[in-house]
């Protein structure tokens, strides 16, 4: 928070000293940023709540619960879905996904999972669809999801190839 | 500027609603949060608007396509992927900065790959991640984050 007002500061007072050096520059700059300040305050309220709703709402043991037992296209489609509710950021997810793989969770679909968390978070995803519209949103959300399993799929395939080098060498 | 504006009111309207129907206290708990997590993120939110307007009103259109352009080339792409995995800017907040690279002549393929990056790979959070899933999968699962982002943008500038 500290370090948020120390950069606000920051950039506030370089753009002071550039429009004062530069103020044929002004009209556009603030006629921008405000443009750009008021689309944000349309929905960021609206995305904190929904951010709000699913930490009280989605317990964190639900994502445990669901993700370690299911495998197939039903545990992809779970990961997938445990992934984007809004339940923090990635480096939450790393100490679950390391107790979902220690519980026997397959490596493709914590990859999925991780993923998911990082890339497509719900309210994220509202904020991407004001900003660049339904085709860029829904476009990059399809891609990622076919990605992510094949990623997945990859680690997997890597890790337990390596897993079994390793065993036949030592 | 666009309209989905209502529809995501809408939606967290309605969401509200459902909730305090369901769990009044819970409901309160969560607005509480929301309110912390909007005081939270304003001065972010305010620095990023502020160099929007610096980025739109001073550096001129071709230089921006010349840099993250369609010009720009495979280097233009490497360079943005790159900037994408070590920055660590809250991915709400990228997505207006994105918008406006768009607007001053950014490619498509630039600002996805940019997206996919800052969102999935995190240089900051390397040592927590080593720490929690171990160095292969972290070396593995973020080295081919890289190369899928850069697929990813490349395929969304093709078809968009």
């Amino acid at each position: 928070m500290r370090r948020d007002l120390m950069l606000l500061g920051f950039v506030s007072s370089v753009t002071i000293v550039l429009l004062s050096i530069f103020p044929e520059n002004r009209g556009d700059v603030i006629t921008s940023s405000w443009e750009f300040f008021v689309e944000m305050m349309l929905i960021l309220p609206a995305v904190m709540v929904l951010m709000g709703l699913f930490t009280v709402f989605v317990p964190k043991d639900l994502v445990v619960k669901h993700l370690g037992r299911e495998s197939g296209l039903r545990g992809v489609f779970i990961a997938i879905v445990m992934g984007t509710l809004p339940t923090g950021p990635l480096y939450i997810a790393f100490p679950i996904a390391s107790a979902l793989l220690k519980k026997g969770a397959r490596v493709s679909n914590i990859v999925v999972f991780l993923s998911a968390w990082s890339c497509i978070k719900l309210p994220q995803e509202l904020v991407e669809l004001e900003f660049l519209g339904v085709r860029f949103m829904l476009a990059r959300l399809a891609l990622t999801v076919v990605f992510a399993i094949l990623m997945g799929l990859a680690i997997e395939q890597i890790l337990s190839r390596w897993e079994r080098y390793e065993c036949c060498e030592g | 500027m666009n309209s989905a504006f209502v529809f995501i009111n809408l939606f967290a309207f309605f969401c509200l609603i459902f909730a305090i129907i369901k769990d009044r206290a819970k409901a309160k708990r969560a607005l509480v949060i929301a309110l912390n997590s909007f005081f939270r993120i304003l001065p972010m939110v305010i620095a990023t608007v502020i160099l929007i307007g610096l980025i739109l009103g001073f550096v001129p259109k071709d230089q921006i396509s010349k840099i993250v352009g369609e010009q720009a080339g495979f280097k233009g792409i490497l360079v943005v992927a790159v900037l994408g995995a070590v920055l660590h800017i809250p991915s709400i907040i990228s997505f207006p900065l994105a918008a406006s690279l768009l607007k001053s002549g950014a490619s498509i393929t630039a600002v996805a790959v940019f997206i996919t990056t800052l969102t999935m790979i995190g240089v900051v959070t390397l040592p927590v991640e080593i720490r929690e899933m171990g160095k292969k999968m972290t070396i593995l699962r973020n080295g081919l984050s890289f190369f899928i982002a850069i697929i990813i943008g490349l395929v969304m500038g093709w078809i968009l």
